[in-house]
């Protein structure tokens, strides 16, 4: 753990301008998140990553919690908290002002042009992300069918993600996956 | 706690809707608090749903069409959808107070959690039983998201022949396959993806 104010920088800097393309949530970066955390500064391996997005999917709360986990594995409590209002603070002054403007531009049609090319953008960026959690984490048959199996029941019915995650943890404990 | 209440403000800008405000009144600083740390305690695997039960269906601060609006604002802005949706709804319903406190609240509480959470997987993160459980549990995730994708590309697809497929397809490429970096992707896709959407309105 290095703790040094260099290292609280770089994640205060990173942080806030990758929150700036989380087109989509907090979701539509993890593939960026991973490409840095693992590939470019080396914080962590593939498996950390992994194990640290599964904790914050089973935390209650937002997605973008991942963060906060990052900035603790890189820099402790401090960086757990520079982390998280890096990613959140700037992004939410965008959206206490730009909640204001946007309204009055409801039915401007380069508004509307905007919004419709926005959308699928970030449904390609959940995408990604899905693949590049999947890649981390199904390393062998068992964790790909469950992957498979929580897609198609996620897909197909409406059940609580909570009942999915703990037939997974189960089925982990016991040694299946 | 110098908070006016401005609930009316953002509705009557627009002067779109007819003065249809949400059902209930403004709800004092306190409750908003009280509400939003709930939201947040519930909201296992996304936020979302909760906030909506909560805002539309329990207490009635918002109605369904103005939660839509809002939501849909903050999926199109950057950053987490839900921080940037409790900023707005927090503003609209007690000014800059309401949106101070929605934000601590939303987001104070799971980051105890996980904190606490992130201390225990620094000390046991090598027992192998905890290995299993969690790459058990993140095999599931990246289910869970492979399944949201296909219910929000469900509009796409139905649209018939348009670009937005083409768009998502290109998208997941660069940034899921190839790993290309984000900013350098997005310069790329979201002006052309604009101006397509842009000429296809015409």
């Amino acid at each position: 753990m290095r703790d040094d104010a260099g290292t609280l920088l770089t994640l205060a800097g990173y942080f806030a301008l990758l929150s700036l393309f989380a087109i989509g949530g907090a979701n539509a970066a993890v593939p960026e998140m991973h490409r840095l955390a693992v590939d470019v500064m080396h914080w962590m391996n593939d498996r950390q990553f992994t194990d640290l997005f599964a904790i914050a999917q089973v935390t209650p709360g937002p997605n973008v919690i991942i963060v906060t986990l990052i900035g603790y594995h890189v820099a402790g409590v401090i960086g757990a908290v520079v982390a998280t209002l890096a990613m959140c603070g700037p992004t939410a002054v965008l959206a206490y002002f730009g909640g204001r403007t946007w309204e009055r531009f409801k039915d401007a049609p380069w508004r509307v042009a905007i919004q419709a090319g926005i959308t699928p953008i970030s449904i390609g960026l959940i995408a990604a992300s899905a693949f590049v959690v999947a890649w981390a984490a199904d390393h062998n048959w068992l964790a790909f069918g469950l992957t498979v199996a929580t897609a198609a029941a996620t897909y197909l019915t409406r059940l609580s993600p909570l009942w999915f995650f703990a037939a997974a943890g189960a089925l982990g404990f016991a040694g299946f996956v | 706690m110098s908070g006016t209440p401005r609930s009316a403000t953002p509705t009557s800008e627009a002067s779109l809707s007819p003065a249809s405000g949400p059902a209930a009144k403004p709800p004092t600083v306190i409750a908003l608090f009280v509400s939003i740390v709930l939201i947040s305690l519930c909201g296992f695997g996304g936020v979302l749903a909760w906030s909506r039960r909560m805002i539309v269906d329990l207490r009635q601060w918002m109605t369904a069409e103005e939660f839509n609006e809002a939501y849909a604002l903050c999926q199109f802005l950057p950053g987490p959808n839900v921080v940037n949706f409790s900023v707005v709804f927090g503003s609209r319903i007690r000014g800059p107070v309401g949106a101070v406190v929605a934000f601590i609240g939303l987001l104070a509480p799971p980051m105890a959690i996980v904190t606490v959470l992130g201390v225990l997987y620094a000390h046991f993160g090598n027992v192998a039983a905890l290995q299993r459980v969690l790459a058990a549990v993140a095999a599931a995730a990246a289910g869970l998201m492979i399944g949201t994708v296909g219910k929000m590309a469900e509009p796409l697809l139905r649209g018939g022949l348009n670009p937005g497929p083409f768009v998502a397809l290109a998208t997941f490429v660069a940034v899921g396959l190839l790993r290309w970096p984000l900013p350098w992707v997005l310069a790329v896709v979201v002006p052309a993806s604009i101006a397509i959407a842009f000429r296809a309105r015409r």
